[in-house]
């Protein structure tokens, strides 16, 4: 049997040029296979990198930044959380359902090769309107992929946020963000040492799924072809077999250095190992577990079959760790050893068959400094004719729409298909704010978030960037957390256009700067360029995962409503910005315009404030204003209030238009709920902080009303039922095209 | 009390099995691997956990009946043991034929993981006796084949013989389609034997054992039955 042959990798003529030069001859199919794979924008971050250095990557608690295969933070008591995000955007549009379940299976094993338990997943997902019945099959096959594979690996899925919009319709995204746990000391590093330390191969055998798998996730998708082969097919019991394993593996003390054969397969995992190391590795692909006869050299060595573990054990391990694999069902076997020169040596059986430095497939990568230029339609899209708007006939109804639209909809139908209980450590999990895990053993809790608009990033990306960070802090803040660091899941068009260059630079600028400016260190991430069809690519998208600590679990913080008779508070103030606001699209059908400005030292402000507030006692509820405005807000804090309640509040909306004041998405403002003997303090507080106070209304009843102050009329009536019908039905009218809505 | 926690490959809710039965309720425990052949003597109560016993790629809980360790547990509730299955656990008994049966996929055809009402249709089995009969509990439920069949003339002898003993319902405890998760036949969410020592169930009791986590409901199952001290073999 002949193998098939692997499609030309994607080499510019000076890249060809450079391998040349790098070996000394011009590369045979293993050797370019090899190259393409590590030289991928994936593996390489050749556009990207030197905008990434903008992030700021150090702080007190950090015990490991960017540059492995997860981040770590110091979260007390000789623990310590890993955490990082990761795309699996093209093959979750190729083959839906494992694109997604190996997404999740691709980032568990980032943090298990880190030397911690995996204990949440939460995911970022963007698609086309659900109107089209592709965009349904897409979501639809996504969230089973997503479902099947976390459910049966026993690790929750507490949280995560969803879009639909037509720039997402050939190029969905899903990003997944996964946080494990460990002991300080646990921690593993993928760097391989020790001079005759045996290499281990452990997990799933090798198939031919997943070829090319980082290379075409580095291209544009071309829908004329068929690259269903290039996507793994997922086996989540297989997973969790490799997660009880490794664990026990690393717990047996004769780990030198891990790492998962995910992106760019075997030869990724062995090579970026070994340069981390310093030293050289030394293969025999006759030693491999093959799940079929006949594979080509290169097949095996970029094959990215899921669920595979390589590992560099002290010298006389090999037995130990060989046993505990053999009680959870894992093949395993020693496939080579750590060698002194910095080479990657391939050998079949005694044939050597590629020798390559190590340095030339990751630090020789090429790095590009790709031209930047403002896209021509910039200027077009950021104007908006506020004046030429309609002020709605019926501001009831605006309310209805938005929380039947499926951006602000409830995600019920999605969190649902998702076990966000198993461990038994979900304090809040999907549905509310951010989501919380408690720390069994200890008072204190982690916090986490994943948050993104690719409108306002389309629309502004410096201001976009920084929103994305802020607005993740505020999600933390609102349920008591101290924000403590952050993961990126930068996700853009294709970079050889100067215009997506501009996007992604200055996206990445406003997100550093709001990190920097609120002192919250990058500490891993993950980058995924070409994300576009038929030439047209989606919006800038950059996703923020952050995680938080909150120190006394018993006072952690709710979005909803908890007492009636309660005063609800806006802490912040309301601009008249109503550009690229939910409101614009579903009501007016536009998005364009200015984003909300964001200012960095009322940001902290208001966050800090409800902290100290939070600190004190003061809150019964806390809920960040997003998408939709203070109204939407207000609208949750209902729907989430226990037992129902409504409420009752009267607004002034001053030089503001009304819409813009109900529905516009002025940054920087918490919606709260005070007991009523601790609203003076509040006030004080946010004074001292220089933070504007509006004392709204008070929880009551099982209505929803809002009135004009100066009036008396009353503009907004809705049931809480009423709401809650809507608000829930959201998604499954959109699944059952009763109505095609975005 | 010594629980023997089973623990498939594939289990994902034993170490939460284990936190309720060790550190809330401070009772003995012991993990018993798929692999081991008999259940140690040591042990008063087996407990099947949740999870995907060996993948349940086939239907769930298909494979697990033939593992070794299942040989040990049938003997055990011959002897007159006491068996608990929890969701997988209790799809597990189910295909064992500890318990009658079967439990297919959900109606909806999708995974289902949420808080349920449940009403105690029968409170003489060991593990319902701490509640009232007609009492209304919530407990989570996590599943993609929680839909419980069972043929109606099976069904009545069910009914009749008090082997069902919580039926998902409303808040207020009234039966309704609405109310019932999975497509269940009668609503049906846990059953036990006749002879009332085998209990299977599609809720978990665990993940409603603390406060802070959302309820405690789940934790006067196992209360009670320590207080009736179970059926010893």
């Amino acid at each position: 049997m002949t193998p098939p042959k692997l499609a030309h990798p994607p080499f510019t003529d000076e890249e060809y040029a450079k391998v040349e030069v790098l070996l000394g001859h011009p590369p045979n199919p293993i050797e370019q296979a090899i190259f393409a794979v590590l030289w991928s924008e994936h593996c390489s971050y050749k556009s990207s990198k030197r905008h990434l250095k903008r992030f700021s990557t150090e702080g007190d608690r950090v015990i490991q930044g960017p540059g492995e295969n997860a981040g770590v933070v110091d979260i007390g008591d000789g623990w310590v959380a890993v955490f990082k995000i990761e795309s699996h955007n093209h093959p979750s549009y190729i083959e839906p359902y494992q694109g997604a379940a190996t997404g999740v299976g691709g980032i568990i094993r980032d943090i298990l090769a880190m030397g911690a338990r995996p204990v949440a997943l939460l995911n970022s997902l963007r698609f086309g309107p659900l109107s089209q019945s592709k965009n349904r099959y897409l979501f639809e096959q996504v969230v089973a992929g997503i479902s099947g594979y976390g459910n049966c690996i026993g690790v929750p899925t507490v949280g995560g946020e969803v879009y639909f919009n037509d720039c997402y319709a050939n190029n969905p995204l899903v990003n997944v963000f996964c946080l494990g746990v460990a002991k300080r000391e646990e921690i593993v590093r993928s760097a391989a040492s020790g001079v005759g330390n045996p290499v281990l191969y452990v997990g799933a055998k090798t198939g031919r799924d997943g070829i090319h798998g980082a290379t075409m996730a580095s291209a544009a998708l071309d829908p004329t072809t068929s690259t269903r082969h290039n996507v793994q097919v997922g086996d989540p019991f297989t997973a969790k077999l490799l997660i009880e394993g490794c664990l026990e593996i690393i717990q047996s003390g004769h780990v030198v250095g891990m790492q998962d054969m995910g992106a760019a397969g075997l030869a990724g995992a062995a090579s970026e190992m070994a340069a981390r190391g310093g030293c050289g590795m030394i293969l025999d692909l006759s030693k491999i577990p093959l799940r079929e006869a006949g594979m080509a050299s290169e097949e095996i060595m970029i094959s990215e079959s899921q669920e595979r573990m390589l590992i560099v054990v002290r010298k006389g391990g090999e037995a130990a760790v060989s046993e505990i694999c053999q009680k959870w069902g894992l093949n395993r076997a020693v496939i080579g050893e750590v060698v002194e020169a910095p080479f990657l040596t391939v050998m079949d059986g005694e044939k050597e068959i590629v020798r390559i430095s190590t340095a030339a497939l990751t630090s020789e990568a090429p790095l590009y400094d790709r031209p930047i230029a403002a896209p021509r339609f910039h200027e077009i899209i950021q104007s908006l004719n506020v004046e030429a708007l309609m002020l709605p006939k019926s501001y009831t109804d605006v309310l209805r729409q938005l929380l039947l639209s499926p951006t602000l909809t409830s995600k019920e139908w999605i969190y649902q298909q998702f076990d966000y209980m198993v461990q038994t450590n979900t304090v809040a999990g999907p549905g509310g704010g951010a989501a919380l895990i408690r720390l069994k053993g200890s008072d204190r809790a982690l916090a986490m978030t994943v948050d993104g608009n690719g409108t306002y990033c389309l629309l502004h990306p410096y201001q976009g960037g920084a929103i994305t960070v802020a607005e993740a802090m505020r999600n933390l803040v609102c349920v008591g957390a101290r924000p403590i660091a952050l993961t990126d899941g930068l996700n853009f068009g294709n970079p050889e256009q100067p215009e997506t260059m501009w996007q992604m630079a200055l996206c990445i600028e406003g997100m550093a700067d709001a990190a920097r400016e609120f002192a919250i260190p990058v500490v891993s991430g993950n980058v995924s360029l070409y994300n576009e069809s038929k030439g047209l690519g989606v919006y800038p998208t950059p996703i923020v995962g952050m995680v938080g600590l909150v120190d006394q679990i018993a006072q952690r913080m709710t979005p909803g409503f908890k007492r009636p008779g309660e005063p609800i508070v806006l802490l912040g103030e309301t601009l008249e910005e109503i550009g690229g606001s939910a409101y614009l699209k579903v009501i007016h059908h536009q998005e364009r315009g200015f984003p909300p400005i964001l200012n960095f030292g009322r940001e902290k402000a208001v966050c800090q404030l409800v902290l100290e507030a939070i600190r004190q006692g003061l809150l019964s509820s806390a809920q960040d204003c997003a998408e939709g405005g203070w109204m939407v807000a207000l609208a949750e804090a209902c729907l989430l209030s226990s037992p129902p309640m409504g409420g009752v509040v009267a607004v002034d909306a001053g030089d503001v238009r009304l819409d813009a004041y109900l529905f516009g998405e002025s940054q920087s403002r918490v919606l709260v709920s005070v007991p009523a003997e601790s609203l003076d303090r509040l006030k004080q507080l946010a004074h001292e902080a220089e933070v504007p106070f509006y004392h709204l209304g008070t929880t009551d009843g099982d209505r929803l009303q809002v009135r004009l102050t100066k009036t008396g009329e009353t503009i907004i009536d809705l049931t809480i039922e009423e709401m809650r019908e809507k608000y829930r039905s959201g998604l499954g009218i959109a699944m059952a095209n009763k109505r095609g809505m975005t | 009390m010594r629980f023997g926690i089973v623990v498939f490959p594939g289990s994902n809710c034993d170490t939460d099995c284990n936190d309720l039965f060790s550190r809330v309720l401070r009772q003995e425990t012991r993990f018993i691997w798929h692999g081991e052949k008999g259940v140690p003597s040591d042990v008063d109560v087996v407990v099947l956990p949740g999870g995907f016993s060996y993948g349940d790629y086939l239907r769930a809980g298909a494979l697990a009946r033939f593992s070794p360790v299942m040989t040990g547990v049938k003997a055990f509730a011959e002897a007159g043991g006491t068996v608990i299955g929890i969701c997988n656990g209790f799809q597990v008994l189910v295909e064992s034929g500890l318990l009658p049966g079967a439990l297919r996929q959900n109606k909806s055809g999708q995974f289902i993981c949420k808080s349920v009402f449940l009403r105690i249709e029968n409170n003489q089995a060991a593990i319902t006796a701490g509640y009232q009969k007609g009492q209304v509990i919530s407990l989570p439920i996590a599943h993609g084949e929680g839909n419980y069949y069972i043929d109606p003339l099976a069904c009545s002898r069910l009914i009749e013989k008090g082997q069902i003993l919580f039926r998902y319902c409303t808040q207020e405890g009234a039966l309704s389609d609405a109310a019932n998760p999975n497509g269940s036949v009668e609503h049906i969410a846990g059953i036990c034997n006749e002879r009332r020592n085998v209990f299977g169930m599609m809720p978990h009791p665990e993940r409603a054992s603390d406060r802070l986590l959302g309820g405690t409901d789940g934790v006067r199952m196992f209360q009670s039955f320590l207080t009736t001290g179970g059926l010893r073999r």
